[in-house]
């Protein structure tokens, strides 16, 4: 106990400096994406709300966002072990809810209550609370859905009820029978988000928001893998039957990862209407959930960082190879997606953790792909 | 039923209990107590039913038939969780740990999972740290010292069979399912398992149900012996008796002493 407490002790005393000392990697990226906007904006002559700063904003909000959606399909597939194929759902539950709350409620009641504080009517930012909240309740109902259909199966038939529910939620959101509401196949356009929050003419709030929002939904999936429930989902990941036999109920707790993936993502789908002022149904299509998958593979699954390096990546790469290969950018990212999980099959995160590079198994692997199985 | 003695108490009981693979009775009918504080063997050849009984018994399987009792209550279709809740744990013939968490970390869900703190999602593990204590605790108990933060599966075989028993032990069971610990041990370690088992049982207040093939340990720790063949019970008694029972002894000890090499 006395290395222990020592630890403690010293730990204590050099509080502030240690602290910093042991988490300057998170410390100095956290830095640079604040200093982000402006830094870009000296180097290349614009103003911190203009030209290529302004675009590169709005570039790295969607990074932002797109990680944290990323991160809640982690803790699914990457903490609990569940491979399912319907977490658009969440997502875009997050932000139908949000869109529609903005769009046919929040302004009826903004017309007769105004409360001035500064330029920022207070109701605004209840009604905007109050979209959040319907995105999590959304996302709560969508998660105990999907838990309690998908309980009693598993393996492929887990996979197709995930899909087929996820599928379902999409054919809702472009159903012509709540065109009035929802806009069908086109989705909602022009949602009334508050002025103070207009991602054009606010671009570097809404970037600051976004980060904040990104940092702190981190720190908490980080705080509920860490937690007594989040041991259990790995435990589950690591041998579900044994879970059961030293004394928990596998399917409650992943019910609990199910509406907790959902929120985090629901969340994520509410501050994305927000960005896109929009709900359409490409926000709860599998395309979407493809890469939530895709992410994850690509940054490391099981690792929480890796799935946002993996959004980071795969939108960077998406806005490079569009404008390098047109349309045709898919086929060149899905060889390239190929190319890194044949070398690199734990992902970013997941191959720098184990310090090992495989480069001579991952050229095998390749080499198998066009040699005929031999019996 | 030999040994029944009506002032004993009863802590578990199967009736007519029943198991069906398909056209295979892996079970057929089995009726019988386990009385509470003795150390009771389950022995028998190979495929006689023994894991698949300790299935029933543990929750792990439904039976097809019959009824299971524990404490005197009907316990027979209740899942595995509820059982460890109850009191009654198992550890597997065949080893089935957490592979990629460390040994700690085995031990110490076992020992959260009896806590109620398995629910709180926004603080972190390491605050709970009874679980942690408990789980070196166990860890002393099973001899696995020192090997903490080693991943589960890089232990050496015997060292997983400890961490089997140690992930059982945690939950502090009243009535403890054994299958077969020794599987895969060499004799030197027989004697540390021995040993803690009867650790255990000098306590007083623990019940050990144990499948065995080594007819040596198991002839000097029971109390007494359920000797099953094809999902039936042969004989049942003392050592003495199972020992003297010249059905056991003519058509199947034999036998038995020859199995010990196929283990
Ligand atoms: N899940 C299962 N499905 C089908 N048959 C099974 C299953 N489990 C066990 N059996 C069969 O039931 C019979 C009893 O098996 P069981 O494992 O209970 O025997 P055992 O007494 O534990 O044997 P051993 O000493 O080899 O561990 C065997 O014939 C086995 O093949
Ligand atoms: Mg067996």
């Amino acid at each position: 106990m006395s290395e222990k407490a020592e630890k403690r002790v010293n730990g204590k005393m050099g509080a502030p400096l240690g602290w910093i000392r042991q988490h300057w990697g998170e410390l100095a990226v956290v830095v640079g994406l604040i200093l982000f906007p402006y830094i870009f904006g000296l180097l290349s002559g614009t103003s911190v709300s203009q030209g290529a700063t302004k675009f590169w904003q709005g570039q790295l909000i969607v990074m932002f966002i797109m990680a944290v959606y990323a991160m809640s399909y982690d803790l699914l597939l990457g903490y609990t072990g569940i491979l399912s194929f319907g977490h658009a759902a969440f997502f875009g539950g997050g932000a139908y809810a949000m869109a529609l709350f903005l769009t046919h409620v929040a302004p009826k009641v903004t017309d007769s209550y105004r409360i001035m504080v500064g330029s920022i009517n207070i109701a605004d930012l209840l009604m905007l609370l109050a979209g959040f909240l319907l995105a999590v309740l959304v996302a709560v109902l969508l998660g105990l859905l999907f838990s309690a259909v998908s309980s009693r199966v598993k393996g492929a038939y887990f996979a197709m009820i995930t899909l087929a529910m996820g599928q379902a939620i999409h054919i809702l959101s472009k159903a012509t029978d709540f065109v009035d509401w929802t806009g069908a196949d086109e989705g909602l356009h022009g949602v009334p988000v508050p002025i103070w929050l207009n991602p054009t003419q606010f671009r570097l709030r809404f970037y600051f928001i976004a980060l904040a929002f990104m940092l702190i939904m981190y720190l908490i999936t980080r705080r509920i893998v860490n937690s007594p429930t989040g041991r259990v989902f790995v435990a589950i990941r690591e041998n579900e039957s044994r879970v059961r036999m030293i004394g928990y109920n596998p399917a409650v707790y992943r019910s609990i990862a199910f509406v907790t993936a959902a929120v985090i993502a629901g969340l994520a789908g509410g501050l994305y209407a927000l960005w896109t002022m929009s709900a359409t149904p490409s926000m709860t299509s599998s395309a979407l959930t493809i890469n939530a998958l895709i992410m994850g593979i690509l940054g490391g699954i099981g690792t929480l960082i890796g799935p946002m390096l993996g959004a980071v990546l795969r939108e960077f790469l998406g806005h490079f190879f569009y404008q390098w290969f047109g349309a045709r950018w898919p086929l060149v990212f899905g060889v390239l997606f190929i190319l890194l999980v044949l070398f690199l099959p734990y992902g970013i995160v997941g191959t720098w953790r184990l310090r090992r590079l495989e480069l001579r198994q991952g050229w095998q692997r390749f080499l198998r792909l066009f040699k005929p199985e031999k019996e | 039923m030999t040994g029944d003695s009506p002032e004993r108490e009863v802590i578990l009981e199967a009736r007519n209990l029943r198991k069906e693979f398909g056209g295979l009775v892996a079970v057929e009918d089995v009726s019988g107590k386990i009385y509470a504080h003795t150390l009771h063997s389950i022995i028998g050849p190979n495929g006689a039913g023994k894991t698949t009984l300790f299935n029933l018994l543990s929750g792990t399987m439904p039976p097809t038939r019959g009824q299971i009792f524990f404490k005197g209550k009907d316990i027979t279709h209740q899942p595995p969780y509820r059982m460890v809740h109850q009191g009654l744990g198992r550890s597997f013939q065949i080893t089935n740990i957490f592979p990629n968490l460390t040994v700690l970390e085995n031990i110490r869900l076992a020992a959260q999972a009896m806590g109620h703190d398995s629910f709180k999602l926004f603080q972190h593990a390491s605050r709970f740290q009874r679980y942690e204590d408990r789980a070196r605790e166990v860890i002393k108990v099973v001899g696995l010292q020192g090997l903490e933060p080693v991943l589960a599966r890089n232990l050496a075989h015997g060292q997983k069979r400890k961490l089997e028993l140690g992930i059982m032990f945690a939950g502090d069971p009243e009535i403890l399912l054994l299958d077969e610990p020794t599987a895969g041990m060499s004799s030197e370690q027989v004697p540390e398992l021995l040993e803690i088992l009867q650790r255990i049982m000098a306590r007083g207040d623990k019940t050990i149900v144990l499948v065995e093939h080594r007819m040596d340990m198991v002839m000097s720790i029971s109390d007494f012996i359920t000797v099953m063949h094809l999902g039936q019970i042969l004989a049942e008694g003392t050592p003495q008796e199972i020992a003297a029972n010249p059905l056991v002894q003519k058509a199947y000890l034999g036998a038995l002493y020859g199995d010990l090499g196929a283990t």
